[in-house]
């Protein structure tokens, strides 16, 4: 996931590029820190391709090789399972947070109503509740509805973001107004309005929320335990803390099981990463 | 277009919020059934309970721990990383990488890693000899070491996090600001005092913010890792652990949860307000 956006012109000698020792000083400290990154993924991928016997038999040391116990975990572990819950729950997160926010954004932005102030406010406000406080509540709610151990119970708290909601209004603040009265002018409806100018306009930012959002909800761990009662429904999250509670012996098991579950987000991300940095650094930056 | 949002936000986080206040000053039966309001003195109750306490005082302390860390490691890489190196996008990858991992698959992890009797410290050799506490009695085993334990599986989950911001914040730097003070005579030390940190400021604020959030919501990592314990001195029952774990004092009394649970909301508005007006007036924003 590297990040790419390099400053734009490196001059050939620089104040800031180490030469000689300097920089040799600077690759050995590079190198040992990147081993020390590496080292827990390292040992996990060599526990997860190791037959049983082995594992304990010098942890450090790649080998035997056997996919066996990958499969193990995929089938009887049902990481496959666990997966396909995931990604449908992200994936319908994902979807109606941004339909939502994109709503949400364009009413605040370009719409005029009695109490806008008041209800973006309200917006706001919901920013500050951190998710541990209206656990307990919604535990409740979703057992009221019957909604327990479904993929709707996974979902429905999730499916509006105050955040993703502020981030898209920042952009069509943007949008001058005259243009919105011009398009009103030759008969193009709010949709249509959205749709043409306004979608087109946020689309970066619209990839950087999407990403966040299909992230933060696939590794959602608490939600997903408190709600999953059947071995069926749980996410790969839950999954995973099912398969090591009732594996403790077999490491290898568990650790196949964590690349698994890792796998797919690495690829994720790998093809997502210009997104990922836009959208984890829209809270950073003002404006 | 507003109702979709409201709707979501209104059901799932602003009426839970309200709703937990009015339960967190009842008693109820392990059903969450029957409850009998006894008045909000039981705020003041369980903010003094020595449980919660313990719980507070571990969770400030896992906060010291991984917070300042997590700070300084992630600007040191980023700033190791930031230089025109040849190949230096390898490196930023692989710093980079750990935000691919969600908190199951980094705690599943870092167990491996440390778990006395399966785990790989403990089964390398020379590793046992080095430091024979990591098999007897094991750190995460350990009452004194089991929370810096579990806090170094957190820093270098969160440590991509940390390098992805820091990266885009320093490529954010304008390059004239180095080069200026770099014709004046100022050496990398004296640049990164003078120019980068303070550049830097905002995105800094940023990161602190949401590792402290973290630290205060850290579930997942107690959970798979030590289970709040190791008993009986609930080394490591952070308060978000004491109000969900399955093993703690006030699991399955949803009135109690929703005590704490409103008091853990309580204090981290608190914090979150203490930090903007602290560090947030000490910040740069450039013009």
């Amino acid at each position: 996931m590297a990040t790419d956006t390099r400053a734009a012109a490196i001059p050939a000698v620089g104040f800031d590029r180490p030469r000689g020792w300097r920089a040799l000083g600077r690759y050995s400290l590079l190198l040992f820190v990147a081993f020390l990154v590496l080292f827990p993924i390292y040992t996990t991928i060599v526990a997860a391709l190791k037959p049983g016997n082995e594992v304990l038999n010098d942890p450090l040391r790649p080998g035997p090789f056997t996919l066996d116990v990958l499969r193990d975990a995929w089938s009887t572990g049902r990481l496959g399972r666990y997966l396909l819950n995931s990604f449908v729950v992200a994936i319908v997160v994902t979807v109606c947070q941004v339909v939502t926010s994109l709503l949400a954004a364009y009413a605040f932005a370009m719409l005029d109503f009695p109490g806008r102030t008041l209800l973006f406010g309200v917006f706001l406000a919901t920013l500050l509740v951190p998710l541990e406080v209206t656990l307990v509540v919604n535990r409740r709610l979703i057992d009221s509805l019957g909604w327990l151990n479904t993929y709707q119970g996974l979902a429905a708290p999730f499916l509006a973001t105050a955040f993703g909601t502020f981030l898209l209004r920042q952009v069509f603040l943007t949008l001058p107004r005259d243009l919105r009265d011009a398009a009103a002018i030759d008969g193009v409806g709010h949709l249509g309005f959205l749709r043409h100018v306004a979608i087109p306009l946020v689309r970066p930012t619209l990839g950087a929320l999407a990403l966040f959002s299909f992230l933060s909800t696939w590794n959602q761990y608490l939600w997903p335990n408190l709600i999953t009662t059947e071995a069926d429904k749980n996410t790969v999250q839950s999954g995973l803390r099912l398969l090591a509670s009732t594996n403790l012996d077999e490491p290898n098991l568990v650790m196949a099981g964590t690349v698994i579950a890792a796998i797919p987000i690495f690829v994720v991300l790998i093809v997502f990463q210009r997104q990922l940095v836009r959208g984890l650094t829209a809270g950073a930056v003002k404006g | 277009m507003l109702a979709p949002s409201l709707l979501i936000l209104v059901t799932f986080v602003l009426y839970p919020l309200v709703r937990a206040v009015w339960l967190g000053q009842q008693r109820c039966d392990n059903f969450g059934n029957n409850c009998v309001s006894r008045g909000f003195d039981q705020y003041v109750d369980m903010f003094t309970s020595r449980e919660f306490q313990s719980a507070l005082g571990v969770t400030v302390k896992y906060a010291l721990l991984t917070v300042p860390l997590g700070l300084v490691l992630g600007v040191g890489l980023a700033v190791l990383a930031d230089k025109h190196l040849r190949g230096v996008g390898v490196f930023r990858t692989v710093f980079s990488s750990t935000v691919a991992t969600s908190v199951a698959v980094a705690s599943l992890m870092w167990l491996f890693l440390l778990q006395p009797d399966v785990g790989v410290l403990a089964n390398v050799g020379w590793i046992n000899e080095l430091f024979p506490s990591v098999k007897d009695p094991g750190w995460l085993r350990d009452p004194g070491t089991a929370l810096v334990a579990v806090s170094m599986s957190s820093v270098w989950a969160n440590l991509g996090f940390t390098f992805i911001l820091v990266t885009a914040g320093l490529q954010g730097i304008p390059r004239d600001l180095h080069e200026a003070a770099a014709i004046d005579g100022a050496g990398d030390v004296r640049r990164f005092w003078s120019v980068t940190l303070p550049m830097l400021g905002p995105t800094l604020l940023f990161v602190v913010i949401v590792l402290t959030s973290r630290a205060f919501q850290a579930y997942g990592e107690i959970e798979l890792l030590t289970q709040g314990g190791p008993a009986p001195y609930d080394s490591t029952t952070t308060v978000t652990y004491f109000i969900y774990g399955r093993n703690s004092v006030i699991s399955g009394d949803v009135g109690l949860q929703a005590t704490a649970a409103v008091l853990l909301f309580l204090l981290l508005l608190v914090l979150s307000v203490l930090q903007l007006s602290g560090l947030g007036r000490r910040v740069h924003y450039g013009d």
